[in-house]
């Protein structure tokens, strides 16, 4: 009962679960790309000639804005996917799935890891998409970043997905989920360095935007990302992203566990 | 003990009902929602757990289910404390939700395979059990079917199906005739008395519907938190005066007039 098989079949079910439903919603795939799409093709197009972008780590020669910005709208993929399984979480649980979830005979954190992991691996399908398709219109990672990228990815979409999980256990009704949204996704992505380096906020004397953006979880995940794509390790943003995803995943942990967390003060049942 | 432990083996009280509950009670903010329930279910009975709307029912099963914990009291399923021990009483228990709960894109077949490897069933048996299970309900030939593509009565089959599957020793029933036809619900009902004989498994049926629990051993009728009758349908009745078990229900919750 409850022995290392049986966690890594129900978790592989989970998974599979998920990749199937992600599948059968093509759409999905398709406004997950648009976003950074357009991102890519229309603003950072229009903008290469105005934000000039200086030799910064890790880049060791001038890039274009567009090579700037991949790393970003790689994370941004992440932040909208990490958001995305938690509405799905929400959505779960007022459709009842959660419920026979939750009830499975396995340890409630690992229930919640391995939809984290399916989420991540819908992340990483989503993040290689739009890569390759940014990579059909010229802008390009180097050819070894492709590799070295891929375990920044994994801890920045776990991170990501774990914000996300948190946020599914504190938000009750899918209509509120929205507005959690705008106050979650938005400040995370524009406050960040995702699309413009940090330096040149401080540059213009907004400070206090400048230590917003540091201390951002977003911004080390689009670092950590950034070096790592050059085959390098950002010390910092590792640190940062692997403790704010543990730190956000024990939390989601407690509040899903009945004895103590946050559904445990559910509303009242109706019958 | 916390959900994750493993360490300590689970402590069985053996020799008890496949359910008890005792004293069981919650509160959300200053209501009572349950005050001391005291119930329980022996292996191969059918109970039926009849209440008004609002009167509890779903808060015990939640609590039963481990989703949500007794502010006072103790649960145990299958010898097992719910709160100490939730692994090994959620292996006991198989559940029929008060909503639909099977993924509509997905078949049959795959969606009893999900809860299959939820359940722990080895892989090796997993096929044969889903098998068994869609078999006992007469659903073999609609296992390719989209969950989508069934009628409410047939998703209720499916569900009942699921629940059955690695042998539970308690099955919970959460209003599960509420969206059904009178058709699909004597359907459901004599489903239920023939597994019930089938599997040995005792059986917790939640409902409102009071002419629909007529096969139940015992019925238990909860108001307000509290338990107001307890026995067989008949001694019940015999008990309150009146002359059906819908009269006697409706005069014990008080929505009938006392006798």
């Amino acid at each position: 009962m409850s022995g290392i098989g049986h966690r890594l079949d129900a978790g592989l079910a989970i998974i599979r679960r998920d990749l199937r439903r992600f599948i059968l919603q093509r759409s999905r795939l398709v406004s997950a790309l648009v976003r950074p799409l357009l991102w890519l093709m229309v603003f950072a197009a229009g903008f290469q000639n105005v934000f000039g972008v200086s030799i910064i780590p890790p880049y060791q020669t001038y890039v274009t804005y567009q090579v700037y910005v991949l790393p970003g709208l790689a994370a941004m993929v992440l932040l909208f996917n990490g958001m995305q399984s938690s509405l799905s979480l929400v959505y779960d649980r007022e459709m009842g799935m959660m419920r026979l979830l939750l009830t499975a005979p396995l340890p409630r954190w690992w229930l919640l890891f391995a939809k984290l992991v399916a989420g991540v691996v819908l992340s990483l399908v989503q993040v290689y998409v739009f890569l390759g398709v940014a990579a059909l219109l010229d802008v390009r990672l180097p050819w070894f970043g492709y590799l070295t990228v891929l375990p920044a990815l994994i801890l920045a979409a776990l991170m990501l997905g774990a914000v996300g999980l948190l946020l599914s256990a504190t938000i009750r009704q899918l209509e509120n989920f929205a507005g959690a949204m705008n106050f979650v996704i938005f400040p995370m992505f524009f406050l960040s360095s995702a699309l413009y380096p940090l330096w040149k906020i401080g540059e213009a004397a907004a400070v206090p935007v400048y230590y917003l953006c540091l201390v951002n979880p977003f911004t080390q995940a689009v670092e950590l990302i950034r070096f790592a794509a050059y085959g390098r390790v950002a010390g910092t943003a590792l640190a940062v992203v692997a403790g704010t995803g543990l730190a956000a995943f024990l939390l989601a942990s407690l509040a899903y566990d009945p004895q103590r967390g946050l559904l445990g003060r559910a509303r009242p049942a109706a019958a | 003990m916390g959900v994750g432990d493993l360490v300590t083996l689970p402590r069985r009280n053996a020799g008890a009902g496949v359910l008890n509950a005792t004293g069981v009670s919650r509160h959300y903010g200053t209501r009572q929602a349950l005050a001391g329930v005291d119930l329980t279910v022996g292996p191969g009975e059918i109970v039926a757990l009849l209440g008004p709307n609002g009167a509890g029912k779903t808060t015990l099963f939640r609590i039963i289910e481990g989703l949500i914990p007794a502010d006072g009291g103790e649960v145990r399923v299958a010898g097992f404390d719910v709160a100490a021990a939730p692994i090994a009483a959620l292996s006991a228990l198989g559940i029929v939700f008060q909503e639909t709960t099977l993924d509509l894109d997905l078949s049959v077949f795959d969606n009893l395979a999900y809860y299959a490897a939820l359940r722990g069933v080895p892989r090796l048996r997993r096929k044969t059990s889903i098998r068994q299970a869609l078999s006992r309900l007469g659903l073999t030939d609609r296992a390719r079917a989209k969950a989508r593509e069934l009628s409410g009565g047939l998703r209720r089959r499916v569900e009942l199906a699921r629940a059955l599957i690695g042998d539970p020793a308690l099955l919970l029933l959460d209003e599960p005739s509420d969206a059904l036809d009178p058709a699909s619900r004597l359907a459901l009902r004599a489903e239920i008395d023939r597994l019930r004989h089938l599997t040995g498994c005792g059986v917790l049926w939640a409902t409102h519907l009071v002419e629909e629990v007529g096969n139940a051993d015992r019925v238990v009728i909860l108001d307000e938190g509290r338990v107001v009758a307890t026995g067989a349908p008949a001694d019940v009745v015999a008990a309150s005066g009146r002359a059906t078990l819908t009269e006697a229900f409706l005069a014990l919750t008080g929505k009938g007039g006392r006798p």
